[in-house]
């Protein structure tokens, strides 16, 4: 059912974990619809210097976390925002027809987290004005 | 059972049985030498029906049934819902529009009652308690005046609970309705009497038993009257028409022979591991419960849910270390929704996806549940190390 990819970042995920003083966090999805991601990100000069996740949900909820966090690691903020969940999707050789929508929302909770990085960056900005 | 040297448990047997090899030894001849069409006159056709009815006749001592006639054969457990929901219902239209079910049935069951509300029925579904029982004084005040038929499953394979039916064919009949029990899973299992019980109608697996997929039958009291779904030549008195298919209901009568000299002795064993494994699961894994009752339940039954995590990652990680089960996650189903089943029990969406569904069958053995008791400690672990809920979360 799933493609040799998936099963090799369900096996052995990338960047699984909590950043304890992330400069973003973005949460998606629903535990009701069984599907919740979390990502963490660490910024350094305008790159994703650190991504780490936490996701509940099936193999492919797992596998396109894991995904998503290589891609976004070194790349520029706007290079990350570019990452859809169809490029997660093709990185992983394809998924299931019925997983593309509710499982496939890691590239959303990284948008979500660098919103998150933004909206505080923004706050900064404006205390120290 | 190992393949490539990697060891192979399968643990899914509600949803498919192995076939039992002293089964097809008797079905092969009905293939290429006793091909005959039990509807015709000569010699070919007197030998197909012979075995046809043979069969009839073991599968109405394994239920105890009043005749062999009231044996109908049909493609399966579906058929046999369908045939029973609907041919009663539509036969019984001038007496009563209202059918009684209960909230943990059989999907074939569910859309039987669905699409007759479409032709101006009306169906209740009865709830049952956190164990799975059915709710007997909601189910009393269920049934009504317009209420013919009542359909009750005997014991739902997912959480294997199973049913006082005496009691519920003592309530349906003091109401006046008759009592359809789809008893697929109990039947070959645990001892089921349609006398002692109270059934009127019946619907029965072949493949629970151990023979082919694609066969089952409808017990039909022997007085009652029912609409047919199929028309045509008149087969199985006119209540199921289309030629027999003779070599699958020749293996369900020696599925059904081999079942009731051996269910007793087989239950006593699979109720042993059964028990081992759930104790195995429950005591050393935190967050992990029982799902349906722990003493009125199937022997081969299995089904535990660890909070904060998600049914298909388990069966995955499971299939990966040679371990083929089952869950109530809607990502492991087509439909993409969480079993109505867990649902109906109370259990909430998140409870619901974390359910795994182990069920026993002939060639499981201690070992295989040793095995799984060893393995899943460290999948859980994983798992839920990877997962963003915790008890907090759960409780919001």
């Amino acid at each position: 059912m799933y493609s040799n990819k998936v099963m090799d970042h369900f096996t052995h995920p990338r960047n699984t974990g909590e950043i304890t003083d992330a400069d973003g966090v973005g949460t998606v999805g629903n535990p009701t619809c069984g599907d919740l991601m979390t990502m963490y990100i660490k910024v350094k000069d305008n790159r994703i210097a650190d991504i780490k996740f936490k996701t509940f949900g099936c193999g492919a909820a797992i596998a396109t976390s894991s995904m998503t966090t290589e891609l976004a690691k070194g790349k520029t903020i706007d290079e990350a925002m570019k990452i859809s969940r169809a490029s997660v999707a093709e990185s992983l050789g394809g998924l299931p027809k019925v997983k593309m929508h509710c499982s496939n929302l890691a590239a959303d909770a990284l948008h979500a987290a660098i919103e998150d990085y933004k909206g505080k960056l923004e706050k900064n900005k404006e205390a120290k004005k | 059972m190992t393949t490539n040297n990697i060891r192979q448990i399968y643990v899914d047997h509600s949803a498919g049985k192995p076939v039992d090899s002293r089964v097809v030894a008797v079905m092969l001849p009905y293939f290429k030498v006793l091909y005959g069409n039990p509807s015709s006159f000569h010699r070919f056709g007197q030998e197909a029906k012979q075995a046809l009815d043979n069969s009839r006749e073991d599968i109405s001592k394994l239920i105890n049934a009043e005749k062999p006639e009231t044996i109908i054969f049909t493609s399966g457990a579906t058929e046999s819902n369908n045939l029973a929901i609907k041919g009663m219902a539509i036969r019984n239209r001038q007496k009563g529009t209202k059918i009684v079910t209960s909230a943990i049935e059989h999907m074939s069951v569910v859309n039987s009652c669905k699409s007759l509300v479409r032709q101006g029925f009306q169906t209740t579904f009865s709830p049952v308690d956190s164990y799975g029982l059915l709710d007997l004084v909601k189910l009393e005040e269920n049934i009504d005046e317009q209420t013919k038929l009542v359909s009750v499953v005997y014991a739902n394979g997912e959480i294997g609970t199973i049913q006082p039916i005496n009691e519920i064919s003592e309530i349906v009949h003091k109401k006046g309705a008759y009592l359809h029990v789809d008893a697929t899973a109990a039947c070959g299992q645990i001892p089921v009497d349609v006398n002692k019980d109270g059934i009127d109608l019946m619907t029965i697996s072949c493949n629970d038993m151990y023979g082919p997929k694609g066969v089952g039958a409808l017990y039909l009291k022997d007085s009652l009257r029912i609409d047919p779904l199929l028309h045509g030549g008149g087969q199985e008195r006119g209540l199921r028409s289309g030629t027999e298919n003779v070599s699958s209901i020749i293996g369900f009568g020696k599925a059904a022979e081999i079942t009731r000299l051996e269910m007793r002795s087989e239950s006593k064993r699979l109720v042993k591991i059964r028990d081992s494994l759930i104790q195995g699961l429950i005591d050393p894994i935190s967050y992990t419960f029982l799902n349906g009752h722990p003493k009125k339940r199937l022997p081969d039954n299995v089904s535990v849910r660890f909070n904060f995590i998600e049914g298909e990652s388990i069966l995955l990680s499971l299939a990966l270390s040679g371990v083929f089960a089952s869950s109530g996650s809607a990502c492991a189903a087509k439909t993409l929704q969480p079993s109505h089943v867990l649902l109906a029990m109370g259990l909430k969406h998140e409870e619901a996806h974390g359910s795994l569904m182990i069920t026993l069958g002939r060639q499981n053995t201690q070992k295989d549940a040793d095995y799984i008791k060893e393995l899943i400690p460290g999948i859980i672990d994983r798992l839920r190390n990877m997962s963003p809920l915790t008890p907090k979360e759960l409780k919001k």
